[in-house]
């Protein structure tokens, strides 16, 4: 199966059950979707992200929060882009949200009241990446000590860690 | 000392709890993991899980390698199951690079990652019947676990580290007497499962201990994140090699159990449903091997055979670029689930269209499942949180990473 080129272009990927539920709940919500190695992501707008996925679970598009976490692709602004892997049990498919945040305020609403799931989830990239998740009941370190500094996944936190 | 006497007396009439430390170094906890237990007597108020001890920063590790060399990073992150591991990794990588992996691969794939769920779940049994007080169990399920590491032996060199699925296929064609090892295992297991049986399943003092134990209903399982036998013990018919197919699942075929009660009892009951199920999956996938190579024809990703370096000049160039400098991988993004033995294992993989990952994140099915143990446990006493401990079946390298 050799690679096919991603499509980006909202238009052709418009009927999507996903984004078109989405597209339709609100225009300005949906940034843009890449359709790419057969999954499917859509960019959401930062304030729209909690509602967007309440839009997905109430419309029975989606049912199950597989995984939440983020990549940094510094140095380029926004560096942050996190990553919501919903899965729909019942249509057996996975549509991937995503959030670009930038490195001077990296915040977005949390979806813990959704998914209880989503809470470890968030408190793992708060932890790792320093991405505030408000509305988090409990958003304390996870992997790293308490008292640790700095967020060891960010590209420019060396692998080594500061001596 | 006239500080001390502002601080309020403890008052019996409300102070009614107290704060309990389970872990990190409690023997059923299963590793490291720190429960924080508020207790009302024997009754377990509330509970919050701590973790974090075993954090060693895989993820980070990984940018740091080439494709090829996160490999054995993954054996570390559940070492159950690592072949599991390197299976999701492998299926992730190869579907960034737009790689056709040969049918035989497939089916040894399949075929092994069957093996080791039954490894993996006899582990688990053998260890949640110690942790109820069942200590006999343990010696059985061990003694099988032992042909199945003597089989990955053969076939890798190691006995748990495998790292024999390579991007592409595997790393050699399985060695003479290998099949005859397996095809020896799977015919001596069902009565070998009919052993545990005859141990547990009809066990007044077993019964009693789990049955009506540690409920999770349907609903606070999938808002819980939970996967695997876990969230089929609740009522929900949901198994990523049916439902989802990779590498060639959808060719073989297979009953998934499902439970109703939701307790620790109907999770006992799938997963040793489960060691059956996997047993006919993996003599399926003996009996109707296919022929042909191991490894797809993809000489800029997969390393060349020995003896072709030592006549070829361009198997030699090969194999030396792709240990010196990696290979690239065209830049996108992928998440690769597979159905591990504890749920729902996924690898998200970033690619930038260099020779090293940008990010690998790894959805571990433990540390989804851990979130569900609050929930089983509040209301309930602190005996049956071992029991509700052992039946999630978490693996701590998995959850901290």
């Amino acid at each position: 199966m050799p690679l096919e080129p991603p499509i980006t272009d909202l238009g052709q990927l418009k009927e999507r059950p996903a984004i078109a539920a989405l597209l339709a709940w609100n225009q300005n919500a949906v940034q843009g979707a890449k359709f790419d190695r057969n999954e499917l992501s859509v960019y959401v707008a930062r304030e729209y992200i909690r509602q967007a996925c309440e839009q997905l679970q109430n419309k029975g598009l989606v049912d199950f929060l597989s995984d939440l976490t983020c990549a940094d692709y510094y140095p380029r602004e926004p560096r942050f882009e996190v990553a919501y892997h919903l899965l729909s049990m019942q249509r057996k498919d996975r549509v991937r949200l995503k959030v670009k945040l930038d490195g001077d305020d990296a915040s977005v609403e949390s979806i813990t009241a959704l998914w209880p799931a989503a809470n470890f989830f968030e408190r793992e990239v708060f932890d790792l990446f320093g991405i505030r998740f408000l509305g988090h009941p409990y958003l304390r370190r996870i992997m790293m000590p308490e008292d640790w500094e700095g967020h060891p996944l960010r590209r420019d936190y060396p692998v080594e860690g500061y001596r | 000392m006239g500080h001390l006497s502002t601080t309020p007396a403890a008052d019996p009439a409300t102070d009614r709890t107290m704060i309990l430390n389970m872990g990190p170094q409690h023997p059923s906890t299963h590793g490291v993991l720190r429960l924080l237990l508020e207790i009302d007597g024997e009754q377990v108020v509330r509970m919050m899980p701590d973790i974090g001890f075993l954090h060693t920063g895989i993820e980070k590790t990984a940018e740091a390698k080439f494709y090829q060399q996160v490999v054995p990073l993954t054996d570390r992150i559940d070492y159950l199951c690592p072949m599991t591991n390197n299976f999701c990794y492998v299926l992730a990588v190869e579907k960034l690079l737009g790689l056709e992996v040969p049918p035989r691969a497939q089916w040894i794939r399949v075929m092994l990652n069957e093996l080791q769920r039954i490894s993996s779940h006899l582990v688990w049994l053998g260890t949640h019947a110690m942790d109820i007080g069942a200590m006999s169990v343990f010696l059985y399920c061990f003694r099988e676990r032992e042909d199945l590491l003597r089989i990955y032996e053969m076939v890798s060199g190691q006995r748990m580290m495998t790292s024999y699925f390579r991007i592409g296929g595997l790393a050699l064609d399985p060695p003479l007497g290998f099949f005859d090892a397996v095809k020896k295992f799977l015919n001596i297991f069902p009565e070998r499962v009919d052993e545990y049986e005859n141990l547990l399943t009809g066990n007044r003092i077993f019964i009693d201990r789990l049955k009506d134990v540690a409920h999770l209903s349907a609903e606070d399982a999938i808002a819980l994140g939970a996967t695997g036998p876990t969230l089929r013990a609740s009522g929900i018919d949901f198994d990523l090699r049916r439902d989802m197919p990779y590498s060639s699942y959808e060719k073989f075929k297979f009953k998934v159990p499902v439970a109703k009660d939701g307790d620790v009892w109907a999770r006992y009951l799938c997963r040793v449903a489960e060691l059956r199920e996997s047993r006919e999956i993996a003599k399926q996938a003996l009996e109707g091997l296919p022929s042909g190579p191991t490894k797809a024809d993809a000489p800029k990703v997969v390393l060349p055979d020995r003896e072709k370096m030592k006549t070829e000049m361009e198997a030699l160039i090969y194999h030396f670029k792709i240990v010196t400098e990696g290979f690239t991988v065209p830049a996108g993004e992928v998440y690769q689930a597979i159905e591990s033995p504890r749920g729902e294992m996924g690898y998200y993989v970033v690619s930038d269209g260099t020779a090293k990952p940008m990010r690998v994140h790894m959805r571990s099915p433990s540390y989804a499942n851990l979130q569900a143990l609050p929930k089983m446990c509040e209301g309930r006493l602190i005996a049956d949180v071992v029991a509700a401990i052992g039946s999630i079946d978490i693996v701590l390298g998995e959850i901290d990473r």
